[in-house]
Order: structure tokens, then sequence, then C-alpha cells
């Protein structure tokens, strides 16, 4: 593959203006399907299924079947339209989509086309210097989600080259909304990050509303970046692509800004940008060619015959209003006031977009304090030395588990690291780590004891060195019995030990 | 006449996924002409004024609870599959893009 | 011992009910009756090898005191539109040769539950695509009546099994005039409910916003009898009518006094003049209106003005909506997968789609995606959606002034099998009298009128109802046919001629 020509980051927002749009796609955490009531693989409960298993017939097309719509799904929809600030039509249809590919069943989508559910509304994100940034929504839509392909043999596992391809139609109806951002203007040299700070404002919305997992590395939030670049002072807008498989929020800025380079480095050299799809390379942090638009994108889309409108009641629409949790910015200032954080830390946490894994660690009994250090500090290091997620690393209740075991003394801090590196290896919970591993402080000060008693017979002297008041002579001894423990003891109770022997109160 | 010519024909063959030959082609063009003067002719009284009907029996908000139920079994996904492995259905390298 | 398969549903449900007659002696006798004539009049695609054990099984039931249906032990022909478990289900196409569904259509899981005895799958042009049975890839159902003529379509096979008395009762489906054509040029009856009023769910879809499953049967009563079976809401059918419906085989003893008939207002079509329609179809359908007129109906000349756009609308929505509904069929899932050495999935599916489906198929297939694209939806789908709105009216309209409509239930009797099947232009135009009751979701029926006195074969009268109103179809349906038997000295079909030197099912 030839490798694209990249300008400087700088040089491109002088020469050209970017122009952003985004779709995201997020999957329902329903019971049920869409159209269908076979269990949903996006709720937590039935994920990681066997192939096939989560299948009813509509799900895959059998002569015959037909969809019937999820009731939870459109309350789902609808009061995320309303947190996106949306007007809810009164009456939307169900449209097919027509297009032919193996992991659709039907060999077409119900989605829905010009009567979406949720129209005009608008987003405010907050930008790591504590700017906001109002995102204009055009739509949001119901639709379901189509099936998994894998491709099997030649080299790269991807679809190019491969023998065959098997599909699974498990995700195959799977309740989506899809949300697309009208053209976002004047972002400027921000544009990489405001692409993440709005993709964290929907992750954080939907987990609020809790209607989705919002789990990006499984595809319960993916979002496709349209980029389109314009010489300074020209109106008409630029031709666009569109970065599908964009499925971390760090990877969403990398395309950004990637395309943004990839773009400005072909207009400057008089090239022209083609209208295409792009696929987002994690690896490689690059995009390369996908399909180009063609007139075979007649979708051909008509009403849905098989399906009514969806006419929400005004009572429904406002019930659900009240109920909205409250908006991101709100949430912010009220989280920010609970916690007692200064604004850099809070910040930090806002920037990592760990926001709502903080919030739900403190629901489960954790301090402010520990739950940002766990997350913003240990876990989000690991993530980023891994190119992955902290949310993927652990969950917010395990890690109120594990600062529960080191606030009863259970495990030190160092050893509480421990038990984290086996949460994130999948080894089990916290209690279940410590007990498999054996990383338990030794509270047992009998055991304590003797390891001191050791540890003085070698250093004679300590002892007295403590009692003419130079304390700091313990630390030899603590740090044996430490050393002879493996790091198993609670230093501060070695210490009252080693100064009780002494007859000393300490220093 | 309408404007149904070989081409036309031909790309909506590709579009309804269906290899039609050049007999195929030139039959379906000449009996698609003489159907389509025919049926061209709604557009006499489907006046901006005329709202469309989609369903013959006007009705809304049919909904179904989220309640599991319907499933198939592995075996019944499968029972009629041309070809199949590991629980999925096979088929040949796919050349085109995801949608 | 009386011919078993003579009887109608009714009656003999009767003799099963008084244990006069076991449903393994019934189910038997129609078997037989198929082995004779099948191999002639191929209304059958596929014989059901359960159909005694099911026999048996409701004997013994009923045998042990259990609390039986009315139909329970009576046969049933189901048309190969409609999945079932036990036997195959093809909707007369190729591409689907072999299909076994995993479930059965909701109509066919009541008819088990009533006792009914499925017989096997009846014949049909390939997804109910035709009006003459002459596009099923299987081969042609011929017209009991006289072996070289159609016997309607898209559900020759149902319409020829009661015909022929291989089966007391069918079921079929109905989405431009594929239950009530059929009747026509058989001499049987059949009724389109309105939409909704029966479950789709598990009928190979051919136009969504049109199709409805209904039944094919001798008798206006035996059709009520069935249609308290197979009717009502079905949560798997989002456009299945929450609907409280009364008994239609109450309503067709009830007509059958022939009181309703009194002061009943019957509208004719201004707009369908006689020229259009085979002398003996009018005569027949003029006769029949004089025998309600002399009961003391009155009928009652309405204007349709928008029907005349009917057939062109209807081949604009049920090809557009087809091409969506048989994407499915694309080699991955079930059905027919030709190979291409070296190919893509999508050469295979192209292919296979060439392949498997019939010339009619690819017809509509073809119309309808262009109806659909880019550029052309709002002229013609859009249009034609619009022109179903006008039709609307027009009944609303007629239906202020009247309590039914009547017209003949198509233009001419049947026609030679291969006399239309190169010209679909003609075939389409046969649907004229039976496609606005599809476009406007009201139901309708078709029964004998008659024979055309030109040709001797039978001729159907069509009633049309206000939607929601099947019950009126069954009132005054079976006030005509009562008056009309009367009049005949016996049921239409005792003019028929014999069947069955020629034995052999397939
Ligand atoms: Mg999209
Ligand atoms: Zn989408």
């Amino acid at each position: 593959m030839a490798k694209d020509k990249l300008m400087d980051f700088d040089k491109a927002l002088e020469l050209y203006e970017p122009v952003l749009g985004f779709e995201v796609h997020v999957e329902l955490n329903t019971e049920t399907k869409m159209f269908s009531a076979a269990a949903n693989p996006a709720n937590d409960a039935n994920h990681g299924a066997e192939p096939n298993t989560l299948v009813a017939p509509v799900d895959m097309g059998l002569p015959g079947a037909l969809p019937v719509v999820n009731e939870t799904a459109v309350r789902y929809s609808i009061s995320l339209g309303l947190a996106l600030g949306c007007s809810i039509a009164p009456s939307s249809r169900f449209a097919r989509k027509n297009y032919f590919y193996p992991d659709l069943g039907k060999n077409y989508q119900i989605s829905q086309y010009d009567e979406p559910i949720a129209f005009e509304g608008s987003v405010d994100i907050e930008l790591a210097d504590g700017e906001i940034v109002t995102v204009p929504i055009e739509r949001a839509h119901m639709e379901e989600d189509a099936g998994k392909l894998t491709h099997v043999g030649g080299s790269t596992g991807r679809i190019q080259g491969a023998e065959y391809s098997l599909v699974d139609y498990n995700r195959a109806g799977v309740p989506l909304v899809e949300i697309v951002t009208k053209p976002i203007f004047g972002a400027e040299h921000r544009a990489p990050e405001i692409a993440k700070a709005y993709v964290a404002t929907i992750r954080d919305i939907v987990i609020a509303l809790g209607i989705s997992e919002a789990r990006m590395e499984r595809g319960n939030l993916r979002c496709d970046a349209n980029v389109s670049l314009r010489p300074r002072g020209q109106e008409k807008l630029g031709t666009r692509t569109e970065t599908k498989n964009v499925n971390s929020m760090r990877s969403v800025e990398r395309a950004v800004r990637y395309e943004i380079q990839r773009q400005a480095a072909i207009l400057a050299a008089g090239g022209t940008i083609t209208q295409e799809t792009r696929h987002w390379h994690e690896d490689t942090g690059t995009t390369s060619p996908g399909r180009p638009k063609s007139d075979a994108d007649d979708y051909r889309y008509f009403p849905e015959p098989d399906l009514l409108p969806v006419a929400p009641s005004v009572e429904l629409i406002e019930q659900l209003r009240a109920a909205l949790p409250e908006p991101p910015a709100a949430r912010r200032r009220r989280l920010k006031a609970d916690w007692g954080f200064a604004d850099i830390d809070f910040q930090g946490v806002v920037n990592a977009g760990l926001l709502a894994e903080v919030e739900a660690t403190i629901a489960a009994g954790t301090s402010p304090a520990a739950a940002r250090k766990w997350w913003t500090g240990e876990l989000l290091r690991i993530a980023n030395a891994e190119g992955r997620e902290p949310a993927e690393l652990a969950t917010p209740a395990d890690v109120a588990a594990l600062q529960a075991l080191v606030d009863a003394g259970t495990l030190t801090d160092k050893l509480a690291r421990q038990v984290l590196e086996g949460m994130i290896a999948g080894e089990g919970t916290p209690q279940e780590i410590v007990d498999a591993r054996g990383l338990a402080v030794v509270s047992d000060d009998g055991a304590l004891i003797a390891a001191i008693d050791e540890a003085l017979a070698a250093q004679p002297d300590v002892l007295d060195k403590i009692r003419d008041g130079k304390v700091q002579a313990a630390g030899a001894v603590i740090g044996a019995v430490m050393k002879a423990m493996k790091g198993q003891a609670d230093a501060a109770r070695v210490r009252e030990l080693v100064l009780e022997r002494a007859g000393s109160t300490g220093a | 006449m309408s404007e149904i010519t070989p081409d036309l024909v031909r790309h909506l063959g590709v579009l309804a996924r269906i290899q039609l030959s050049d007999g195929e082609v030139e039959r379906l063009t000449g009996q698609l002409d003489a159907i389509v003067d025919n049926i061209a002719k709604v557009s006499e009284v489907a006046t901006p004024d005329v709202p469309a009907t989609s369903h013959p029996i006007p009705l809304e908000n049919v909904f179904r609870s989220d309640v599991p139920g319907d499933l198939l079994t592995l075996a019944q996904v499968l029972q009629n599959a041309p070809d199949s492995a590991d629980g999925r259905f096979r088929v040949t390298a796919i050349l085109g893009e995801e949608q | 011992m009386t011919d078993l398969t003579k009887l109608s549903a009714a009656a003999l449900a009767d003799k099963l009910s008084a244990g006069e007659v076991s449903s393994v002696e019934a189910t038997q006798a129609h078997l037989d009756r198929i082995a004779a004539v099948d191999a002639d009049v191929h209304a059958f695609l596929h014989v059901s090898e359960h159909a005694l054990d099911v026999a048996a099984d409701i004997d013994r039931r009923r045998a042990a005191g259990d609390d039986l249906g009315p139909l329970a032990g009576v046969p049933l022909a189901i048309k190969d539109v409609l999945v079932t478990t036990d036997m195959p289900s093809t909707s007369g196409s190729k591409i689907l040769e072999g299909y076994m569904s995993p479930y059965d259509a909701t109509v066919v899981a009541r008819s088990r539950a009533a006792g009914l005895v499925p017989l096997g799958k009846t014949n049909m042009d390939e997804f109910a695509m035709g009006s003459s049975t002459e596009h099923s890839a299987y081969g042609p159902t011929r017209n009991p009546w006289d072996l070289s003529r159609i016997p309607g379509g898209s559900g020759g096979g149902s319409a020829a099994a009661v015909a022929a008395f291989e089966a007391p009762l069918a079921l079929g489906s109905d989405t431009g005039g594929s239950i009530r054509q059929p009747a026509h040029v058989t001499g049987t009856v059949g009724i389109k409910p309105t939409y909704g009023g029966v479950s789709r769910y598990g009928a190979i879809a051919l136009a969504s916003s049109l199709d409805q499953v209904g039944p094919v049967t001798r008798t206006v009563l035996d059709a009520g009898l069935l249609h308290d079976v197979i009717g009502g809401h079905d949560p798997h059918d989002s456009t299945s009518l929450a609907h409280d419906w009364p008994s239609f085989a109450a309503a067709a003893r009830e007509g059958a006094t022939g009181e309703v008939l009194k002061g009943l207002k019957v509208g004719v079509i201004r707009e369908l003049p006689d020229s259009g329609f085979q002398a003996g179809v009018s005569e027949s359908f003029r006769a029949a209106l004089a025998a309600m007129e002399s009961q003391g109906a009155e009928i009652v000349e309405i204007s349709a003005p928008h029907f005349e756009y009917g057939v062109a609308a209807y081949y604009l929505i049920l090809p557009a909506e087809a091409s969506s509904n048989l994407a499915k069929f694309d080699s991955v899932r079930f059905g027919l997968r030709v190979d291409v050495p070296g190919g893509t999935v999508e050469d295979v599916m192209a292919k296979t789609r060439d392949a498997g489906f019939g010339e009619e198929v690819k017809r509509r297939i073809i119309l309808g995606t262009y109806a659909l694209s880019a550029g052309y939806y709002d002229a013609y789908y859009g249009s034609a959606q619009k022109v179903r709105t006008l039709i609307q009216q027009d009944f609303a309209d007629a239906f202020s002034k009247v309590d039914v409509i009547a017209t003949p239930s198509a233009p001419t009797t049947a026609f030679k099998l291969g006399e239309k099947i190169d010209d679909p232009l003609q075939m389409y135009l046969n649907d004229v009298t039976t496609i606005p009751a599809n476009l406007a979701g009201v139901p309708g029926i078709s029964i004998p009128s008659g024979l055309a006195s030109e040709d001797g074969l039978p001729v159907g009268i069509q009633f049309l109802a206000p939607a929601h109103e099947d019950a009126r179809l069954y009132r005054v349906g079976a006030a005509l046919e009562s008056l009309l038997v009367d009049s005949w000295g016996g049921p239409l079909l005792d003019r028929a001629p014999a069947l069955g030197a020629n034995g052999g099912a397939r």
C-alpha cells in the first residue's frame, strides 16, 4: 500500500478550513432486538454468545418472517433524541434501505429515511481547556445492525485476499440509533479534539441514560467521521471523505487529524479529493480508501410496508423528558463540586473520558480521590501503553472492590497494583485474585513479630538506636521484614511493632 | 414511449443482483417498455394535493414488549444452509465493501 | 357409503363429530382421490406423509373425549406460499426447492391447533406472481372443468384441489385476486379478508401491503368455518388488526336464510362497462343480480372513477415491494446456490438469482427495482401510493350509498393454458376487478354465479364490503349461494366433468 503524503498539521490549518461531520451508531442494550424477540447481544447479559445462537426468523430473513418493533427501543431512542436537544417527530416511519450484502439477512436494512424519530438538536461538548463547543445535530434515527462477517484465508484476515467468509447473524437486528450531526464549522485546530470530545459526550449521555453498554471496543458505539477541507476564504464545501471503523475515542481524534493532513497534502499538490469511504487502521494510525460512491449506491428507500408509523404521544415524550438525566455540562459542574477536585484533577478525568467510570466507582463506595487515582493514574497509564481504553481494562465495581481491600488493610498499595494486573488479565474479581495469588497482607502479628525478631537478631544495634531517639533506624528493620514477607505486610503495622519492641511510642 | 433501454435494464439487473443474459436483457427491454407505457398513467391523477397511502388500514404504534422469545436453535438456523462451517454460513470471497 | 370427498367441510365435520366416520377414513378418502386425479390436475406440489398419523391422532383425541374444534379431523390443503415445518415450502419457485421452514405460518399453526389435517402443499404461480399458475416452476395446474384450461392464479392449486374434490378446504393468499380469480374460473368460493384480518406471519411475502391469506372452499359456510380458525390478531404481524371479529360461520348460516337480501343495497360500478367482459360472464353476473333483486335487494349504480388506475398502481406497488421482499433469496442462508468457480459472493448471488427465478419473477423484480430507483420514485411508486388514496376515497363514497359492491370476479372464464403466457400485459389486465380491494384493504368474496352460456365454464360474482365488514360478505354470499344452488338443483360443481381415469399422484 502506497504511503499517504501528509502535510504538517499547523500548516494544513493555515491553508484550509476543516469541516467536520459525524455519524455515531449507538447499540441499545435492550433485552431483545429491534424487530425480533431474540436476545440482544449488545446487552451485557448476552455478550459473547456462540455464533448464530441469538437468532429469530426475522434476523436471518427467513421466508415469511415479519418484524415487530421493540417498544423499549423506541422509548430509548426518544430519550436519546431528547438528551440531544432534538424535537421528537409526532409521527415517524421506518423505511427499507435496499442493498445486497451477506451480513444483511433480508438484503435490506430497516432504517428511517425521510421521517426520523428525532431531528434538529444540539449538544454542548467541553474541551480540555474548559471551552464549550456546541455541535449541531441533524437527526437521530432508529435502525437495525447487520450480522458479522469473518474473513478466512489470505494473509491479512481482511476482506481482500480472503478465500471465504463466515457469517454470524447474532448481531443482525441489534437496535441502533444513528446520530447524524450537521456540518461542524469553525473547529479549526481543535478539530481532532472536538471529534474526541463529541464522541466522549455521546458516550457520557448514553451511559447516563442507561440505554447502551457503550463499550467502544465491542462496537456498542461506532463513529464514522466525515472530514472535508476548503481553502481559506472559499464558500463552497470541499469534497468529504467518510472514515469508518473508528472505534475508540483516541482513534477518532487521530483519524480526524490524519485526514486533515492527508487531504491538505493532496489539495496543496493540486490534486482532488475522491468522495469515498475510508477505513481507519488502528495499528498503523492511517486511513485507506474503501468503496468510492457510485450509482450502485441507489438504496431504493421506500416506506417499510411491514411496519407502521411510530407516533409517540405528547404525554410519553414529556414523561421521558422529565426522566432525563441532567445535561453533561451541568453534570460535570455538579460532580466537580461533589468530589471537591481541583480544576486540573477534574479536567484530567474529563479529558480521559472517564467521568462515568469515576462516578460509578465512587457510587460503589470508593473515595473520590482514590477513584480518580485508579482511573486517571494506574488504568489510564496502562491503557495508553497498550493502545486501549481504560474502560476496557476494568469495571468500576471491580475498581471499587479493589480499593475496599486497600481500605480494609488487606492490601497495600503495592499489592493492590499487582491485583490490578490480575484484573486486567481477566483473572477474576479482586478478592478472587487475592485468594488465588495469595496476595493478602499478613495481618497475623505473630508472623510479623517472628520476622522482626529475626531482623533484630541480624541488626542488634537497632533497638538501642531507637531508644536513643533515632527512630529512623527502624527503617532498616522494616525493610528487612517487608522483604522477608515478600511485600505482603503492612509497613505501618511493622513499624508500630518495632517501636513497641523498643519500648518507644514512636516519633 | 418510455426510456427503457438495454443499458438501463442491465443496470437494474446489477441493482437487483440478477445476472441477466443478453437475450433476457433484450426481451425485458421490450416488455418493460410496453408495461411502463401502460402504468405510467398513475401520474395523471397523482396530483400534489393527494396524500400517499402506504398501509391500506391505518394503524400506528404497534409494538412488542421487550421480552425474549422466538429463538431458533443453531441447528434450525443452519438447517437450510447451502454451506456452513464453525456454526456459521460460509460464502465465497467478498469483493465489495461493507456499506 | 357416501363419497366422503363430495361432502362439504361442514357436513364432513358433522359426521366426524357424530362418530359416523373417522378422520383417518376421511383423510384416506382424500388421499385416494389425490392419487386418482392429481396426475391430471396437478394441484399438489407435495402430499403430506404425515396426514394419516395426524388424522389418527385426532381420532384418538376424539375417542378420549377431548374438546375438539368444529373442523377437527377435516383435511386441509395448504398453498405453498405458507411455510410449514413438516413439508417443504417453495412458493412455487426453484430457488426454494426442498426448503424446510423451522417454524409454521400462523395460519398453519392455528389450523393444526384446530385439528385440521394438512394434506399437502398446493401449486401456485412462482412467488404468487401470475393469474394462471402457469408460472409455477413445477409445471402448471389444470382446471378440473377442462384440463386444457388454466385454474386461475396465483392460487390455482388450492382452487383446483377443492374443485376436484381432492380437499374440502384449502388456504390461499390474495395479493391482487389470487384467491378470488381462481375461485371464479373453478366454480369455487374464495375470500380475501380485510387487510390485517388474517396473519401474514409465515406467508412468503409477495407485496406486503397487499397480501392477505384467506379460505378457499366449495361453500360459503365452509369458508366461514375456516376463516374462524385462521383469523384474528397475531402479535407476530404488525399489520394484524386487534379487532373483535364475529363468527364468520355464524354469519354464513344467518345469511343462508336469505333475510339479508331484503333491502340490501348492492352497488354496481358504472365505470366497469359490460364491453370489457366476456358476454357469458356479464350475462351470469346480471342474472345473479336479478335473482338478488327478486328477493328484495336494490341495485344501485355507483361511481368509482379511479378504479381504472388500479391496475397501473398495482403493477407499480407490487413489483416494488416484491423486488425488496425477494432480495432475501441470495444463496447465503437457504435455497438454491449456483457455484461460480473463482467467483465472488456477488457473482454467486447474481447467477443464483438468474437461474433460480423464473421469467415472470425476474420481470417484476426488474420492474420494481426501476419503480423505486433514484429519480423515478415520485413518478412511479409515489404516484401509485396516491392512486391508492383515491381508490380508497372511491370506496368510501360508494359505501356511503350501498352495503356491498358487486362485480364479475374476472373478465373472462378460464382461458387456455399458454394463451396469454407470452403477453404479460394481457395477463395483468385479468386482475382489473379484484385489484381495487387489495389496494384499499377491503374484503372481497367470489362465489359461483353460474356457467357462461358460450363455453359452459364457471363464472364467479364478487362482492366487496367496507374494511372490517367481512361478516357482511358471508351473509350476502351465503344468501345468494342458497338462492342459486336451489335454482340449479344442486351445487354448480356437480356439473363439472368426471375426472380420474389416469390416476397416480406425484
Ligand atoms: Mg450512515
Ligand atoms: Zn446507520
